[in-house]
């Protein structure tokens, strides 16, 4: 389908970016384009005009920032996935980028844009609520800092405001107490989570510490699995608490009610796995 | 007369030989329709309805109109007086048959989401698809229905008023006193599944172009169609423009499975439109539009009975076929499910044959031939239905289908056909033999043993099935209105190369490179120097086109055969040259052999292009034209072999192995057949797996683009393992049968017997198409303790 008319500019800076969305009402960034690109072909979004950040090549970065790894919002997927400092350090967050749709889609998609869409069927977005990660945002008034639990609002719906723009994403370094396991129930390779399950803990003398569940596409949001968690950190099997407090959708790819069953046997597994692992 | 003894050339039949078609492909300098340009021209936009049923009441194109760019609009009202005739069904299966009017675009009632209401011309395409927002239409929601069996019930809204039911058709087949063989039964068992309905996906959308000289009321019609002539004979009725004034081409085609063996909306609109404005015209879906207006295939209810003896000799075999025809008929729609009417018998020697076929209208997109076209409905049937008996009776699959092999040929067959040749037993002995059958039994027992939650499925499909459309007496015999006859011209030119002029019409299959081998191979042309033209009706005359599996065992032996004619006549003018009589000329490829000289068939061609020395009476140049009528369908057959892994807490099933014998006769070009094997297989693993166009009960399509209808690629399938056995044809001289369709054919039923196999211990004997996880798990669900 062929979007309903818009304008287009390109963003020379960060500044320039905030500035070029605050002119013009219904404005919208283009980051990857691989989420907005398929809505404007499909006339469900008909923004009046597109701000592509995709050159600024400021925003693309891995680094080292102390305790955290730092990720510029353009890093692509695929560079999410290759790069050694995550590698070493986080390798819980290469591994789910490189889950991300196809090679096409991790060239071109980037985290931030995946943050900002706030789709619930998005992979990166639950292990970055798993990992109580943070997000910078930039707008008129200067950058502000997000904590994960507190920017995904609901279906498409994220903290970041109209004239505003997410610079950077910061993961916690991880060592290896750290277990975590990445499962996504999916039809074709390439497609979204029908069900993700995110689940990271510390272990210490085979205790659970710290354990963190997130799960995709079981509710409007990302969610993190609180009763699962409980039970995994007191030694039970977390599985059968994991619908606890969801909402899951039902579609094509599986009701609402499959999705809870679903839920229940991936936790399990990803609880497992981060146990061992 | 210099001549060497022997020209040096390549074994070119049955060698592996790399496509001509692809560097040109590969590099993007194919010739797509979407790709065509003329100063002028504008573009169509396509208003659809929103409603599966609607009355329309007003349509206002004014606000279109006034949009910068727009050329024109038209409502179906505005255009009617365009159509001469309805778009075409060529095969009405009776004579009570209800065959609706079908306008190119809807004048009264919409019958379904995509029917169109309205059409938009503009200066781009951009425009003409923001235009066709601006159309405001007053449509009055009718009750619909969506599902073919309910769509028959009393109650049910009818889809066309004026036959006062939605039952289009019946049609049924009878031999051998069925019901007393069921009466006398040991055993007997009862099945029913569903086809489930399918969206084609060629990779290349459809498109149509149009460039009219209107002086002359002359019109030339691009179309992404894998069936140039018959458009054009189609359209020709549909608009009045006479046949002698519209030449169709079919260049590049990416792909059809069948979708594009169809005359179309919107190929009268473009045709229609064009000769209104003058100016040339281009239409081209989105993938989205083509969804919901090119047609979908399979949607049938399948009810089948199989009567058989204690051991599992099968005696009667009992089909009821309701299958969803859509909301109105397209080129072949009620005669697809005909196709495998012969077929629910399988490979088996039955006695008894009753089938039952009701085509019933609703409330969606109509369907038509999709890959395999009514026989991988029947292999399915038959093949599913064996393993419930195999079940029922307590034996392994293998040994009641041994059990049932129809082993003499060439085989009369109880629904009155006849299979040319075939080898079922050595199929299926190599099938098992590289699977390691046995082994894998024995793994499966030991995993159920172990209480694994992995359950492992093994899945046979030993089928047969009939192509090479088809034996013109036959088709006029069941009422299909065109010939299944096929042409080949060979032109020898005067400096050593030949142009072949091919009826059937290749949309991606490589016709152009085996039939390049098979001249080639005949008439001693190096590979590179023959040329093969196809899809334009004024380059090439006759074609009857390419669609079931039909192309190289009707086209490729009309080929065979005119390159007799090229010998007979290069044969008399050799004799000439060397100045012998003609019973003293040996002809081996390429080259007459006189006593003590040779002439080249080359050399030949040269002389009878200057025409210097002929013999007496004999006309100039050297082509030759052969129009082949088969006399029998071919039969191509095979074993198919599925492995399965279904996880019981998930649902999910993952393909483990594939194992595929194919006897598809003669095989030109091995790695041709391979790809299309290869395809084959994954179009049949997405329809048991994957692919299903669901509609909700208000008759929206709720897979309407391809994030939620689930094409597989490369990545969900393990390595396709392929075989083959040979049985040539006896009925034709190259020995061929076909390949375009054997995959889908029989990979449906060999999944999912897999599957049925995985998880029978549990008492499940039915899993409905497509096997997604949550089917899986809820019937595992029910049967739980
Ligand atoms: C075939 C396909 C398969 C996919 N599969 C998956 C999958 O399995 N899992 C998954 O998680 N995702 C998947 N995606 C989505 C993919 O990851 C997207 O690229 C990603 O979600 C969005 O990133 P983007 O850079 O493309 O954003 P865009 O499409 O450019 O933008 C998306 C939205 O975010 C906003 N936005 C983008 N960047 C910023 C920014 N820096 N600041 C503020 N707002 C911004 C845009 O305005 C827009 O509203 C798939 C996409 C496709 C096409």
């Amino acid at each position: 389908m062929i979007p309903a008319p818009f304008d287009y500019e390109v963003a020379e800076s960060v500044d320039h970016a905030i500035a070029l969305l605050a002119d013009r009402e219904d404005s919208k960034v283009l980051a990857g384009g691989h989420s907005l690109l398929p809505l404007l072909r499909l006339r469900v979004t008909r923004p009046s005009v597109l701000v592509d950040v995709g050159r600024l090549d400021e925003l693309s970065y891995v680094r080292d920032a102390g305790t955290s790894i730092a990720i510029g919002a353009l890093t692509r997927h695929h560079d999410v996935a290759t790069a050694p400092l995550l590698q070493e350090h986080n390798p819980f967050v290469s591994y789910v980028a490189g889950l991300v749709g196809d090679p096409q889609v991790r060239h071109r998609g980037t985290i931030g844009g995946s943050l900002a869409h706030g789709d619930p069927a998005a992979d990166l977005p639950a292990v970055l609520l798993a990992l109580d990660g943070e997000i910078d945002i930039a707008g008129a008034a200067g950058v502000r800092t997000v904590a994960s639990a507190d920017f995904f609002l609901g279906v498409f719906e994220t903290a970041v405001g109209p004239q505003e723009i997410v610079t950077e994403v910061r993961v916690p370094k991880l060592t290896a107490e750290h277990g975590w396991s990445y499962l996504k129930f999916r039809r074709r390779s390439l497609d979204w989570a029908t069900v993700g399950v995110a689940a990271f803990a510390r272990r210490s003398n085979g205790d659970i510490g710290e354990p963190a569940i997130a799960l995709v596409s079981m509710g409007a949001t990302p969610l993190r699995a609180r009763a699962s968690e409980a039970a995994w950190a007191s030694g039970q099997d977390p599985g059968p608490f994991a619908d606890e407090g969801t909402d899951p959708p039902g579609d094509t790819n599986g009701s609402a009610e499959y999705r809870k069953h679903l839920v229940k046997v991936l936790v399990r597994r990803a609880a497992e796995e981060a146990s061992r692992h | 007369m210099s001549a060497p003894a022997e020209l040096e050339i390549a074994p070119t039949i049955g060698a592996p030989v790399a496509r001509k078609e692809d560097k040109k492909l590969l590099q993007g300098q194919a010739q797509w329709v979407d790709n065509m340009e003329h100063p002028g021209m504008v573009f169509l936009g396509v208003v659809r309805s929103p409603y599966a049923h609607a009355r329309i009441k007003n349509v206002n194109v004014d606000p279109a109109l006034a949009h910068a760019g727009v050329v024109a609009a038209w409502s179906g009202a505005d255009i009617a007086d365009e159509w001469h005739a309805s778009l075409p069904c060529a095969w009405i299966p009776t004579e009570d048959t209800n065959a609706p009017e079908h306008k190119p675009i809807a004048v009264d009632k919409a019958r379904y989401v995509g029917d169109a209401v309205a059409v938009i011309a503009a200066t781009s395409r951009g425009t003409a698809e923001d235009a066709v927002e601006l159309v405001e239409v007053d449509y009055e929601e009718l009750p619909c229905v969506v599902d073919a069996v309910a769509a028959l019930s009393e109650d049910a809204p009818l889809v066309h008023d004026e036959f006062g039911t939605n039952r289009c058709y019946t049609w049924t087949l009878e031999a051998g006193e069925v019901d007393r063989l069921f009466a006398e039964a040991a055993v007997t068992v009862k099945e029913r599944y569903r086809q489930n309905r399918l969206i084609p996906n060629a990779i290349e959308p459809r498109a149509v172009f149009v460039i009219p000289v209107p002086a002359n009321g002359e019109f030339t019609l691009w179309s992404t169609t894998q069936v140039p002539h018959i458009a054009r004979v189609t359209l020709s009725g549909v608009t009045g423009v006479p046949e002698t004034k519209l030449r169709v081409i079919a260049p590049d085609v990416g792909g059809g499975f069948g979708s594009k063996l169809n005359v179309y909306a919107e190929e009268a609109l473009a045709l229609a439109i064009a000769r209104r404005l003058g100016r040339a015209v281009k239409w081209t879906e989105t993938r989205s539009e083509g969804y919901v207006s090119t047609i979908h295939g399979r949607d049938q209810i399948q009810e089948i009975e199989l009567a058989a003896t204690a051991e599992g000799k099968i005696t009667a075999v009992r089909t009821r076929l309701t299958v969803g025809m859509g909301a109105y008929l397209q080129l072949v729609t009620p005669g697809i499910p005909l196709l495998g009417a012969w077929l629910y018998g399988g490979c088996y020697d039955v006695a008894g044959y009753s089938f039952e076929c009701t085509g019933v209208f609703t409330n969606t997109v109509p369907t038509d031939a999709y890959r395999g076209a009514g026989r991988p409905e029947a292999t399915y049937a038959i093949e599913r239905a064996v393993d419930a008996l195999a079940r029922e009776i307590g034996k392994d699959p293998v040994e009641v289908r041994r059990l049932n092999f129809i082993r003499e040929f060439p085989a009369p067959i109880a629904s009155g056909l006849t299979i040319d040749s075939g080898d079922y037993d050595a199929s299926l002995d190599l099938a098992l033999e590289k699977v390691g059958y046995d082994d894998l039994r024995g793994e499966q027992r030991s995993r159920r043993a172990a209480g694994d939650s992995k359950r492992l499925g093994i899945g046979l499909s030993t089928y047969v099935e009939m192509c090479g459309l088809a034996p013109s007496a036959i088709l006029g015999a069941i009422r299909y209105s065109a010939g299944g006859w096929e042409a080949a011209t060979i032109r020898c030119l005067p400096a050593g190369t030949a142009q072949v002029l091919s009826g059937a019409t290749p949309h991606g299959q490589g016709h152009e490179t085996a039939w390049s081998q098979i001249v080639a191979d005949r008439l001693g042309y190096e590979f590179d120097e023959v040329e093969v033209l196809h899809g334009d009706t004024a380059v090439i005359p006759l074609g009857m086109d390419t669609y079931g599996s039909r192309s190289l065992a009707v086209g490729g032996v009309a080929l065979y055969h005119a390159a007799d004619r090229i010998i007979e006549k290069a044969r008399k003018i050799a004799a000439h040259i060397l100045e012998v009589d003609e019973t003293a000329v040996d002809y081996s490829r390429g080259v007459f052999h006189g006593p003590g000289a040779s002439v080249t068939l080359k050399e030949v061609a040269f002389a009878a292009w200057t025409a210097h020395n002929l013999p007496e009476g004999l006309e100039p140049g050297l082509e030759a034209t052969f129009v082949y009528d088969p006399p029998n369908f071919s039969w191509p057959s095979g074993a198919h072999v599925a492995i399965v892994e279904i996880d019981t807490e998930t649902g999910a099933v993952e393909l483990l192995r594939y194992i595929a014998v194919d006897d598809v006769g003669t095989v030109i070009n091995p790695t041709i057949v391979e790809g299309q094997i290869h395809g084959g297989i994954a179009q049949g693993v997405a329809q048991a797996l994957y692919e299903d166009a669901i509609y909700d009960d208000d008759g929206n399509l709720l897979t309407s683009n391809m994030l939620t209808y689930l094409v597989p690629s490369a990545t969900e399938f393990p390595r396709w393992e392929l075989y083959r056995t040979e049985t040539p044809s006896p009925t034709n001289p190259l020995g061929v049968k076909g390949v375009g369709e054997t995959g889908a054919i029989a990979a449906p039923a060999a999944v999912m017997n897999a599957v049925v196999d995985a998880l029978s211990d549990d008492g499940i004997t039915e899993i409905t198409m497509p096997a997604t996880p949550e089917r899986i798990w809820r019937a595992l669900e029910e049967v739980r303790p």
